[in-house]
């Protein structure tokens, strides 16, 4: 075992430890917190891989970008830290209700994963040395093989996140101005039910 | 035996580069003061010390005495975590930034040390991510403290943050084309000389739009005036530093100064040709890095005595519909210049 070994373990324990600890937190806000931890860990993995371009990409990326939204987001549907515990409560009560568009909208999104997942490990399983050695440093060589060898790929990622970004506009709108949703009978109501 | 010459050399600038950033906020608040006090036609600071200049250590002082209060209802570890995430931001930046020229300290070293603390190959990525952590600084202070000024300011500001990161990481991508490096010393390395023996190959006349861009987005990025939104007096207190005191208030004073520092030492290495300028040798170009870095930061002082601050939507429009599309076609026009012309 040598002196390598050791960041290695500690990045990746920090990084599968706070992972952990985003689903087990109870508090929105927590949970966004580790979840950064974690990508800052899994930055530092990167570092020890010598490509440090994606090291701080991930950072950029999402630590700072996507997270600050995250943050954003949590901080703006429900502000006040009290209202937290309340929601909890209410949400894990026995009037707990998902409507059905809701249901059927995990669903989908669920499946998409699943199936991303699936398709990723079988088809680039055996190509996981493609990236050899010193090309991994280079910004051009990572452009260059992103639009021409990793394109669909590229290009599928982009439609999920397309799915994500209309799935938190659904969310956002969790309680209509004017009564009634505008998108009809699947509108998810926040108060518990009739 | 490990600590070779190079190595405490080294060590030595890291801590010589953390002292003097400390250092620098404690002048900047004295500059601003002073300045303030000049465009408004009043005396500014003068008792403490000659010419009001020992000021700051009497606010340094008197903040360190002051007592710590913490609202009831905050949230413990987020409310004193979050100004040790900005300071911690604002000075880790400044590590990757090139001051002057590679030297030996007076033939001292065996082998020329550059003045920087860390020559990293992705440098400017670095700044810009490190910039981009030192939101969270900012948000968790303004959610923590549990009151409606301070939630507003933290919201207020990653709105603010998130829209001028994009004009910022375009203005900066305009320079990388130029230089076709993601170091900064050899952004900065590039711009030595000039044209005709008399214009300097400085970034700022090949990339004027840009530069103006940067300058912009580099205000909207440090909270200063006229984008000051998040600490916005007359509507928000203070925004997101409404419930600290004592030392964790002087933790957010401390990481604006530096920030704004770090912004005009990276708009010196990008577009002002950091330390290389006329009539001095290359191993004195630290004091023409020096003033040129207080040049902007005057510059910075005086905008936020001079204009008054956007309304809000303003500011969004204003950073969406006219910051970003410049930058975008700036950044469109450099690449075909790069590629067709090879500049």
């Amino acid at each position: 075992m040598t002196i390598d070994v050791i960041p290695f373990y500690l990045f990746g324990a920090i990084a599968v430890g706070a992972s952990l600890l985003v689903i087990a937190q109870r508090s929105p806000i927590y949970s966004v917190l580790l979840l950064i931890a974690s990508f800052g860990a899994l930055s530092g993995l990167y570092v020890l891989l010598d490509a440090p371009f994606v090291a701080v990409i991930q950072i950029i990326v999402y630590a700072g970008a996507i997270m600050v939204l995250f943050l954003f987001v949590v901080m703006l549907l429900n502000a006040p830290h009290e209202e937290i515990e309340e929601d909890l409560a209410r949400e894990a009560g026995p009037h707990r209700s998902a409507s059905t568009g809701l249901k059927v909208f995990g669903v989908v999104l669920a499946v998409l994963f699943v199936v991303e997942l699936v398709w990723a490990l079988t088809r680039r399983g055996g190509e996981s040395g493609a990236f050899g050695g010193a090309s991994v440093t280079s910004v051009g060589a990572i452009g260059r093989s992103l639009f021409t060898d990793y394109a669909f790929a590229f290009e599928v990622t982009s439609v999920l996140i397309l799915v994500a970004m209309v799935g938190a506009v659904v969310l956002a709108h969790r309680e209509p101005v004017g009564g009634k949703a505008p998108w009809g009978e699947g509108a998810p109501r926040s108060g518990p039910p009739e | 035996m490990f600590m070779t010459p190079l190595l405490i050399a080294q060590l030595g600038l890291t801590l010589f580069v953390f002292i003097m950033l400390l250092n620098s906020a404690a002048v900047m608040v004295y500059v601003e003061r002073k300045v303030a006090a000049l465009l408004q036609q009043r005396m500014g600071p003068y008792l403490v010390g000659p010419k009001g200049l020992l000021q700051p250590i009497a606010d340094v002082v008197k903040l360190m005495f002051k007592e710590e209060l913490r609202p009831a209802a905050a949230d413990r570890l987020l409310f004193a975590l979050a100004p040790i995430i900005s300071a911690t931001a604002a000075i880790a930046a400044f590590a990757v930034v090139p001051f002057g020229a590679e030297t030996t300290f007076f033939g001292l070293l065996d082998e020329p040390l550059r003045l920087q603390v860390a020559d990293v190959n992705v440098a400017i990525l670095v700044l810009f991510a490190i910039a981009s952590m030192s939101v969270y600084g900012v948000v968790l202070a303004g959610w923590s403290s549990n009151s409606k000024y301070s939630l507003l300011g933290g919201l207020r500001s990653s709105a603010q943050m998130i829209s001028y990161e994009l004009s910022y990481g375009l203005a900066l991508a305009g320079v990388l084309l130029l230089a076709n490096s993601l170091s900064l010393s050899d952004v900065v390395d590039r711009q030595a000389g000039a044209w005709f023996h008399v214009i300097p190959r400085w970034h700022v006349f090949l990339q004027p739009i840009g530069f103006v861009v940067f300058m912009i987005a580099g205000i909207a990025e440090t909270n200063r005036a006229p984008f000051d939104f998040p600490e916005a007096e007359q509507e928000l207190v203070a925004g997101y530093h409404t419930e600290y005191s004592s030392m964790s208030f002087a933790m957010f004073f401390l990481a604006e100064y530096i920030n704004m520092v770090t912004v005009s030492a990276v708009a010196t290495d990008l577009f002002l040709g950091g330390w290389h300028g006329p009539f001095l040798p290359e191993s004195m170009g630290w004091i023409w890095f020096l003033v040129k870095v207080g040049a902007i930061l005057f510059f910075y002082v005086w905008m936020r005595w001079t204009l008054p601050r956007f309304r809000y939507d303003q500011l969004m429009a204003f950073g969406w519909k006219i910051l970003l599309p410049i930058a975008v076609l700036n950044l469109i026009v450099t690449a075909a210049g790069v590629l067709y012309f090879g500049l």
